[in-house]
Parts: structure tokens; sequence; C-alpha cells
């Protein structure tokens, strides 16, 4: 079978000729993919600055940090931060963190390049709508960033916004009048982003598979971009409603979240009849798939690169790795209610909602057991897409274990609400897809900017990257053991004053770690315009993104043709000329 | 080299980080409640089981890297024997007989605390929070609790419950104070409510935690079993003042807290 043959996939949209429809309104999925890149990276530089002022303040809590002063006169009077503006830095940072990093980068961002280019499509399958969900959540970025310029600042009732705090408006607190509704109207207009994004990625996947493309032949990677889009439908469907809900109760007088009775600031609100459960209900019906919406594309990233550089598929293949992934994804529905054991609940759903908590970990298990099994016997190549995935798995392991105390009410009821819960989701859902976006930049590179990343640079911010997240977040295990409260802006508890020193190492272990991460940014820029030609296939890989003719892809990612593909997405054979079959190759190789 | 030098980095962290673990550097306070060992046994059984796991998965990663790192000519590529269904069954059967283990066990420790009616002899004391403050509320000695009236709450009149002793005889000798104080070994009942925000209960000594929620009246029963003083803070997010949340719990002996009683009845 030659590629001749193909059907010709049909033709969406002309290349673009002006700058404006070639840069900035482009249909094309992979300047789509490089926007959402940029705007994760800006977020994520911000949202990094903000935990460095987080930081500082909870080390040295009367310094006062140069400039501070001069972003928010009311927040830090002469540098120093107040305590609600903590609360403020701390909302924007987990919101900011959760939304426009973690569920941007590894599903919006590479999901967008590289799912058409790896199922052979010339495009996602609506390109306006790809459009439009990329400026839907920049719009959301910014009406998000306007909360730090208005004149009571970002709201403080944390990235779960839970009522009545979030809800009550500004009685409620400085941040809580129209920071808290720029809040609302940002995550709600952001939802809106990824319900049309995760569309695309449904209708890509399931339709636009070039010949041969069958969903068993597909790459892990893409496989995790199209069960998180799935998730991501049925979360951001949830979360929606529930933003609009909450707009109503803050500015049309409605009573969702709201119970008779209130008394804040002295003031009988005029609410009756509401729940503040239902809204952690909703939020944690879509908080917990969220969070694994954050790192299930880093997982099928890390299982997606690691066999260019074990040269061998991963352990147990597509039927095992893509069963766990979808098993993830379906237990992430019944588990909600264990953000909520504590909560004023019915505690029996505790028991309940604990047990499909603990089994998820069995997909999880199986997940880390077949890379270590991968590992075994490999040739492994130690280039720094490498790097990051080993270390992501490192701190996978570490992350997904601390998960068996939180999810047991009984054990739960001590570390509940605790920086061990910091330790915990900052392991398996921040740093972890974190390692799975830098492995997945410094591995794509190549193709998106047709040059090699440096590698002394990449090894080196691996390094000191590695190294510096232990020293952040293995600490915050002890302090939450010790009962170490989180969410406060200071820690004047009797019990929790000799804990300062930890952390005060924690803090200059994140101003450390932070400032590693500039070097990743030089060497990011410096590669996008001077870094050295790449290679058509640096890796040595054998998936369809490493089959176009140049790099960065051509407009229609396969110059005119249609790949068609013979054979599964991993296939390394030793004693070739080549260990490695390109899913296009038409040769028969040997049995293996 | 690289292999190696991963291989060893991953060990060193994984050691040092399970030293602290082991030495107990940092750890729960003492436990001073009937009901709180079950808690402390809970966890430490988990930290014996996922402890062996972290170790174990993290030393099989630096290992294999370590060996596998090296890539002299002639080596062949070998498999895992047995592929993955091996993994499978392994994850299935290990991670299986953990949950187990701890759904049975650990149920019945969550079961002994939010699921057990409190004891028939437990002493009720009603308890407000509110912005960035908690009081709680004797009911004196006809031991009858007035009603609470929303609408005349108030911090700047003092009203914490919204009394109204002016038209209820029940809460004309009702006591309201700010420092929760219990008689050692008695059980005690807690009702709960909140004023503004969704507010939380913890002390960690008590091994106990609870949210409390506007619009709820949440129960919560302890014993303590040891004399002193303790902090309750807030754990539930509840605006600008939420870290200076706390108030603190005096378990007395009886014959004190009966003086104490008598001396706050008296005015």
């Amino acid at each position: 079978m030659h590629e001749a043959s193909a059907q010709p996939a049909v033709h969406h949209h002309a290349p673009p000729q002006g700058f404006i429809r070639k840069n900035v309104f482009s249909l094309d999925h992979k300047v789509i993919g490089l926007q959402y890149y940029g705007l994760a990276l800006v977020a994520v530089f911000i949202g990094m600055i903000l935990s460095w002022l987080m930081r500082i303040h909870l080390g040295w809590s009367t310094l006062a940090i140069p400039g501070l002063g001069k972003l928010s006169a009311n927040g830090a009077p002469g540098g120093v931060m107040t305590p609600e503006y903590y609360l403020s830095l701390m909302t924007m940072h987990g919101t900011i963190m959760v939304f426009f990093v973690l569920t941007n980068a590894p599903l919006a961002a590479f999901g967008n390049y590289f799912l058409p280019i790896q199922v052979g499509a010339e495009d996602m399958a609506f390109p306006r709508i790809n459009m439009m969900s990329f400026w839907v959540t920049f719009v959301a970025f910014l009406v998000l960033i306007a909360a730090f310029f208005v004149s009571d600042g970002p709201p403080i009732s944390g990235w779960t916004a839970y009522a009545p705090l979030s809800a009550v408006g500004k009685d409620a607190g400085p941040g809580q009048a129209l920071g808290q509704n720029l809040w609302a109207i940002s995550i709600a207009i952001f939802c809106i982003g990824q319900l049309l994004g995760s569309l695309n990625i449904i209708a890509t996947t399931l339709d636009l598979r070039t010949k041969g493309m069958s969903l068993a032949r597909m790459p892990f990677s893409t496989w995790a971009w199209f069960v998180t889009a799935v998730m991501g439908l049925l979360a951001f469907a949830v979360l929606l409603p529930a933003c609009v809900l909450l707009i109503l109760d803050r500015v049309a007088g409605t009573s969702f979240f709201l119970p008779a009775g209130l008394v804040v600031s002295d003031k009988l609100q005029p609410h009756s009849g509401g729940s503040p459960l239902l809204w952690q209900h909703l939020f944690w019906f879509f908080g917990h798939p969220e969070v694994y919406i954050a790192i299930l594309p880093s997982i099928g990233i890390v299982s997606h690169i690691l066999p260019s550089f074990l040269r061998k598929n991963i352990l147990g293949g597509t039927r095992t790795m893509v069963g766990s992934l979808i098993a993830f994804g379906f237990l992430s529905y019944m588990v909600w209610g264990h953000h909520m054991f504590l909560s004023g609940m019915n505690p029996f759903s505790a028991i309940l909602f604990s047990v499909p908590t603990l089994i998820i970990t069995i997909p999880a298990a199986i997940i880390t057991l077949v890379w270590l099994g991968s590992i075994y016997g490999a040739k492994i190549r130690f280039d720094s897409p490498a790097l990051f995935c080993l270390g992501f798995i490192s701190v996978f392991i570490t992350g997904g274990i601390s998960g068996f105390f939180l999810a047991q009410p009984s054990t739960d009821i001590y570390l509940h609400a605790t920086y061990f819960v910091v330790a915990h989701f900052h392991f398996v859902m921040g740093v972890a897809a974190m390692f799975g976006i830098f492995a997945g930049t410094y591995f794509w590179a190549p193709k998106m900017f047709g040059r090699m990343m440096n590698e002394t640079l990449a090894k080196l911010h691996f390094w000191l990257t590695f190294i510096g997240v232990y020293c952040i977040f293995m600490p915050m295990h002890y302090l939450g053991l010790a009962g170490n409260v989180r969410r406060y802006a200071l820690f004047s508890d009797d019990y929790m004053i000799p804990l300062t020193p930890v952390h005060k190492f924690i803090t200059i272990a994140a101003l450390f770690t932070g400032a590693v991460q500039f070097i990743f940014l030089y060497n990011l820029f410096h590669t996008r315009f001077w870094g050295k030609k790449a290679p058509d296939n640096p890796w040595e890989s054998t998936t369809l993104e490493w089959s176009t003719p140049s790099s960065p892809p051509p407009f229609d990612n396969f110059g005119g043709k249609h790949p068609v593909v013979h054979r599964g997405p991993y296939e390394f054979v030793e004693g070739g000329t080549a260990d490695y079959v390109m899913q296009t190759s038409p040769e028969q190789v040997g049995a293996h | 080299m690289t292999g190696k030098l991963f291989g060893l980095l991953v060990a060193i962290i994984t050691v040092v980080s399970t030293a602290f673990f082991i030495m107990h550097t940092w750890w729960l306070p003492q436990d001073i409640s009937v009901l709180g060992h079950g808690v402390d046994h809970q966890l430490n059984e988990t930290m014996i089981g996922t402890g062996l796991l972290f170790v174990a998965a993290q030393l099989v990663l630096a290992v294999f890297v370590w060996m596998y790192g090296d890539n002299k000519d002639g080596r062949k590529i070998k498999f895992f024997p047995g592929g993955g269904g091996v993994m499978v069954t392994f994850a299935i059967i290990l991670v299986g007989i953990e949950i187990l283990v701890l759904t049975f066990v650990g149920s019945k420790v969550w079961a002994s605390i939010y699921i057990a009616p409190p004891p028939a002899d437990s002493m009720q004391i009603d308890v407000s929070a509110e912005q960035f403050a908690f009081y709680f509320r004797y009911p004196g000695p006809d031991g009858k609790f007035g009603v609470v009236h929303p609408e005349m709450l108030s911090d700047s009149n003092g009203n914490y419950f919204g009394l109204d002793p002016a038209n209820d005889v029940d809460a004309r000798d009702d006591i309201v104070v700010g420092e929760l104080t219990v008689p050692v070994n008695r059980p005690i009942l807690l009702t709960m409510h909140a004023k503004d925000m969704i507010h939380s209960f913890y002390v960690p000594e008590l091994r106990i935690q609870q949210d409390i929620v506007p619009g709820l009246t949440i129960p919560l029963h302890f014993t303590a079993t040891k004399e002193g003083k303790y902090e309750i803070v807030c754990t539930q997010l509840c605006g600008l003042g939420h870290y200076s949340m706390r108030a603190y719990l005096q378990v007395v002996s009886q014959s004190d807290f009966d003086q104490w009683l008598k001396t706050q009845s008296g005015d």
C-alpha cells in the first residue's frame, strides 16, 4: 500500500496569507497550540512569582518585599503583605496554576499541536471552534488578571471558592466584591473554552484518523488527550452552571449556596434556602476529574516519550496503558466526596466515597509498575526528555502514595486541611504535571521550532529542579503530621511557632527552584530563535509527528500527502540498520 | 554515568525523606482522647504500608536506572518476564489487599467517632463559630439552652448566640464564654453552628476535625483524658483573619470544672 492510494482528507481551509490570520487569529492547530503554550508560560511564571511572595511571607512575615507595595498599596503597605493579601495571592496562585497552566499546557497546548499530527490529520475537526476556544481562554485569563488591579484586590476565597465566603459579596471581606465577581466570570468563560476544546479533540480523534490509524495504533499521548477531553467535557459542563449560580447569588440576590440566618459583618444577609454544601458537591464533581485532567495528559506524554529513550515499547503495550487511563477517567467521577469527608455531609457517605478513591490507586499502580517494568532491561538514553520522564515517575510515586492517607476518612480526620494535603497535591498534580510539560517541551521542541534545545542547560535544569522540588514539598508532609494548618497567612498558634524553621527552609528551596526555571525560559527563547537546527527525527522515534516533511510541519502537516499507518505506535527491533520502525513504514519486520 | 547519578540521587532522597518519618522528628502531638488511638493506629499502619511501597518503588526505579543506563555495546534489550499481565495482577493483589485492610479497619475508626452516637451521659455544649472566633455556650443551672434568634446575633453588643433573655426564660442563665472548659474523662457532645462562613473545629491532640456549616447544626463528640490547655484552630478558609481564628480548650478535673461553672453562673 502506497501513500498515494490514501483518500484525501477534507480540506478545511486554505493557508492563511496576512500576518494576523497567520499568527494571531489563526485557524492552524499548530499556531493555536503554541498560543496555548505561550499563555501557559506567561501564567506559570506569574503563578510561580506569586508562590515566591507567599513563601517569603510564610518564612519572614515582617519582611518588606521591594515593589510589592506598588502592586497593591492596600494589600502590601510598604511592601509588607497583609494577611488578606496573602489569601488574595494564594487564590490567584491556585487559580492560575490549576486552570491556566495545568489544564492549558499539557492538554490544550500539546494536544492541539500534536494530536492532529499523531493521528495523521491536517488540522482539528473544527478549526474555527479551535481558534475560538483559545481566544475565549485568553479573555478568561485577562478577566482573572484584572482582579489584581481592582480597588480591593483579588478574591480571598481560594481556588475552591467555598460559599458563603465566595457568595455573600463585599461583607465577606476584601476582594470579595468585584474581585470575586471577576474570578467567577473568568472561570465561567474558561469553562466555555475548555468545552469547545474538548469537543474538538474528541471529534478529531474519532473522525480524522488517517488510513491505517486504528484506535489501537494511536500513541499513548493521543489516547491520554482523548480520555482527558471526554473527562473535560463532563467536568467543565458542571463547573460552568455552578459558576453561573454563584454569579447569580452574588449579583441577582438568589440563594443557591446561601442559607437563611447568615449574619456577616453584623448584618443579617437577605438570603434563605440555599446550601453551602451544594457548591462543594458541584465544585468537586468538577474538581476531582479536574485534577486528573491536569495529570492524565502528562502520564500520556511520559508514556509516549519513554519508548524512544528506552528503545522499546512500554510493558503491556496499548491494552494495559489505555485500559488504565480509561479506568482512571471513569473512576474519577465517583470520588469527589473524598474532599468532603469532614464537610458536614452524612458520615456514612465518607466510607462510600473512600472505596473508589482507594480503588483508583490500582490503575495508578499498574501504570507505575509497567513504567518500572519497561525500564528493566532497557538501553536508556539519558537525553533531557528522558530525565524528566524518569523524574516524573519518582515524583508521581511520592505524590501518589501520600494519597493513601487522605483517601481514608479515619486518617483524613487528622491530616485534612494541613500541609500534608499541600504536599500531596503539589507532588502528584503540580510537580508531576510540570515534569510532563518539561519532558514534552524538550522532546517536541525540535518539531515545534525545528531547533534543538541546549542539552547542557536542559540537564542542569533537570538536576536542580528535581532536587529542588523534593526540598520544597517533602518537608510539607512533616508539617502536616505536626498539625500545621494550610491557608494560614501567619503561624501564630502556640504549636505552630516551633515549625517556623521548616517554613524558612521550604522558602529558600522555593526561591532557589524558582530561579532555576529561568534557565528553562532562557533555553526556550534562545532555542526558538538561535538554536541548533534539528534533524528530522532527532530521537529516532516512531510516531507520525516524526514523518512530517519538515520541522515545523507545513501548514497541512504532511505536505499534501496523507500518511498511511501500517503498525502500532512503538515498534523497536534490534539487529537491523535502525532499531526502530516508523508507523508509516510498510516493510515487514521480524516478529517481535 | 548519568544513570548511576540518577539512581544514587533517588536513593538518597528516599533514605533522607524516610529517615525523618521514622525518627518522628516532626510528629503528631500526644493523643488526649478516648477514641484518638484508633486514628493513630490507622495512621501508623498506613505509614508502614505506604512507607514500604514508597521505599520499594523508589529503590526499584533507582536500581533499574542505575543498571540499565549503561549502554555498553553488545548488551541486548531484555523484557520483563511475564509482561504486562504480571504487573496488572501484582498491582491488583497488592493494592487490593491494602485497600481491603485499610477500608475495614479504618471504617470502624471513622464510625466510632463520626457515626456512633455520643455516650448517653454526654455533656452538651453549644458552639458558635464566626469570623474569627469560637464561642461556647453552657445551658446553665436549668440545663436548657435558650432559643437562637439569628436576627439578634450581634458582635457589637456581645450577643454571640442571638439570645433573647428578655422573653426567653431558658436563655437567661445560659453561660457564654470564649474558652472551652471541659471536665476530664467526661464525654462531651458539641452541637456546632456557624454564624457567617464555613469554619472548622480542629484540635490536633483530640484527633478530631469537623467543618461547621452555616444553616446546619453539626454534632461532634469526644472525651478528653488528660488535663491541660490545648489549642482549637479553624481549618476552613473563612476570611481575612482565618489564620488568627482560634480558642483554647481547658481540660480540668471534675471539681475544678464544677467550681468554674459556679463562678460563671454567679455573675
